[in-house]
């Protein structure tokens, strides 16, 4: 164990890279989801031991080949990247036993395997870009995980999954060419790649250099603003999310976009923020301006929505907007209710996609006018479904009420008490389409397109209490999602000029 | 007799050295321009030349289907393999230095396999491709 211990950096990124080749090989879906299941289960102790390792003594520091940093390819973890890989790697290992059943029953049996090591693809890049301390490594994982995604959302259930993941593939290569053209600036101004490098040389550089370094900002604001969907870059993302295949929506919406707000994050506050005044420039009043938009205008179209998961993914360009809200405050409140926001969505969202992947499985359709009374057929999947909904709407107990809270205490610190009404009243909006889903599931008699409908088998409704429980449990405990949000918080604000 | 007797001859004349110009360019790549990915692509041409004067089936029966989507995975492997190589004799991944009995031919072994790794990779990679756009329709 003890020869394990340096190098679990590295092993967090090539063992899914390895099993995205055994299960490219393996061929067949069973050994390719056994595969998927051990490095998705194996994902979370990797995490879970880095994240104790540094909350115990400090940021780690792997260089990959022994080159020594600025020169070599550095993984550097601290407290805010361990929590985010802790998220993505657990978000991972509790949805994948839904898996077999949802991706047997939506891809036929010959994409099965690649549907898995597609996954494992995206998961690698998305570890990846969490971990390295490198900026142009950010983007050659940035790559491998949008590429594994436009295949998995175009391995969907029909033809307009290949519309989506076009959509999808052109949005994605534009923010990836604006970051990786940001990231270029900075090195013309720099000569650097490494991040803690790159923030240490800019600050000399700045007064010679003030607009290749204002068009880096912009570019890579930009650039990630448009993986993350911050409003209004978010067009490709509801088709995306509708019509991928129901468990790699379940999976990308709660780490795809979450690992984009992080290099986001990132980049503000421990790159641009460390060399420069960032607050002087009006960064953070267009994001503020921009998440206050998302927060009403995708609300406002998810009411109007008629497909089930085209209206959870309106929420999820609006949910997006409050983690970026607290972004945008730069302060300590307001920067852990994004962060603690990151994973409390993570986790809702996950669980109510997960309910929609379940309907589907059992009723073939997720159309709002088919689902009349599902609730009575399918009591353990629409409570599950209830449950992250009133998270959704910020309800005290789940954890959304908890982002929220610390975002309005962001919004009263910087003395915005509109922006704290705005909050309020965005959280009534998602009441509506989320009251409007649970009145048509309670309520109504079951229509004839369910009547045969029943609770999915254990493997996949296991998960979905799992995450339906954690809303509520991180509604009431909030020391390992907000106590340490703050920390990294504190550390990144502490590092700003 | 069919007409394209001057394409047929040519085309078994030339895949030798497109073959062998695939593998110095591949080994020269250590000196000048060149590399796993170039000779890839130009090793892929050869059996792209081949199925567009002999036909799809002459194509599949040097490089099946089969063989092809099994050699993507496996570049990658050997990629990733030599970096495991490092880790697994003590050093940090993608340390080349202790694969030899000393560090600069430690470096020279690693960069060999991890190009051939490239090599297997984009040339399976560029053939996946081009059957799969020659196979539409059929």
């Amino acid at each position: 164990m003890s020869a394990v211990w340096p190098h679990l950096p590295i092993l967090q990124v090539i063992i899914p890279l390895f099993g995205a080749l055994l299960a490219g090989f393996a061929r067949r879906s069973g050994a390719a989801f056994a595969i998927t299941l051990v490095v998705s289960w194996l994902m979370p102790l990797c995490a879970g031991a880095m994240l104790w390792q540094v909350l115990a003594s400090g940021p780690i520091s792997y260089h990959l080949g022994s080159w020594p940093p600025p020169w070599g390819i550095e993984y550097r973890v601290d407290v805010l990247n361990a929590f985010v890989l802790m998220l993505v790697s657990t978000i991972g290992a509790v949805i994948m036993p839904f898996a077999r059943r949802s991706v047997a029953f939506e891809i036929e049996e010959g994409q099965r395997a690649w549907f898995y090591c597609m996954y494992l693809l995206c998961l690698t890049g998305l570890l990846g870009v969490t971990i390295t301390g490198d900026a142009f490594n950010a983007f050659v994982f940035l790559e491998i995980s949008s590429l594994s995604t436009y295949v998995l959302i175009a391995l969907g259930r029909d033809r307009r999954a290949l519309l989506a993941a076009f959509q999808y593939l052109i949005m994605g290569t534009i923010g990836a060419t604006l970051y990786v053209a940001g990231v270029g600036l900075l090195y013309l101004v720099t000569g650097s790649l490494n991040m803690v490098d790159i923030a240490a040389r800019l600050g000399p550089a700045w007064a010679d250099n003030s607009r290749a370094i204002i068009a880096a900002l912009a570019f890579v604001t930009v650039g990630v603003s448009l993986k993350l969907a911050l409003f209004p870059l978010h067009a490709w993302l509801p088709n995306a999310y509708a019509y991928a295949p129901s468990w790699a929506t379940a999976f990308l919406s709660a780490t795809a976009t979450k690992v984009a707000i992080y290099l986001l994050v990132r980049f503000l506050f421990s790159i641009f923020g460390v060399a420069i005044d960032f607050r002087a420039l009006p960064v953070a009043a267009i994001v503020v301006a921009l998440s206050l938009a998302a927060m009403f205008v995708a609300s406002l179209i998810a009411v109007f929505q008629s497909n089930l998961s085209r209206m959870l993914a309106y929420s999820s360009v609006a949910q997006i907007g409050y983690i970026t809200l607290g972004i945008g405050f730069v302060n300590l409140a307001g920067l852990t209710g994004g962060l603690v926001h990151i994973v409390n969505h993570a986790l809702m969202k996950a669980a109510l996609f997960l309910a929609v992947g379940a309907i589907f499985f059992r009723v073939r359709t997720v159309r709002l006018s088919e689902l009349a009374g599902i609730g009575r057929k399918m009591p353990i999947t629409m409570a599950a479904f209830t449950v992250a909904g009133f998270g959704l709407v910020g309800t005290p107990g789940t954890s959304g009420f908890i982002s929220k809270w610390y975002l309005a205490l962001g919004a009263l610190e910087k003395g915005w008490w509109v922006v704290v009404f705005l909050i309020v009243a965005s959280s009534l909006i998602a009441l509506v389409y989320v009251g409007r889903v649970l009145e048509l599931a309670w309520l109504r008699e079951p229509s004839d397109a369910i009547k045969d409908a029943n609770d999915p088998p254990l493997s996949m409704l296991l998960p979905l209490v799992l995450l339906a429980a954690a809303t509520i449990y991180f509604g009431l405990d909030t020391e390992w999602t907000a106590g340490i949000a703050s920390m990294a918080a504190k550390d990144l604000l502490g590092g700003l000029r | 007799m069919s007409l394209d007797l001057i394409l047929r001859v040519g085309t078994k004349l030339i895949l030798p050295f497109i073959l062998l110009f695939a593998l110095y360019v591949q080994f020269h790549g250590d000196y000048g321009p060149g590399g796993g990915f170039q000779a890839g692509v130009i090793a892929a041409s050869a059996i792209i030349l081949l199925s567009i004067t002999f036909g799809l089936e002459a194509a599949h029966r040097i490089a099946p289907q089969s063989l092809v989507e099994r050699m993507i995975p496996l570049g990658v492997l050997i990629y990733a393999g030599t970096g495991v190589a490092g880790l697994l004799m003590g050093k940090n991944y993608l340390d080349y230095s202790v694969l030899a009995h000393d560090a600069v031919h430690g470096h020279e072994l690693g960069i060999f396999l991890v190009e051939a790794g490239v090599l297997i990779t984009v040339a399976s990679t560029m053939t996946a491709l081009f059957y799969a756009f020659a196979e539409r329709g059929r």
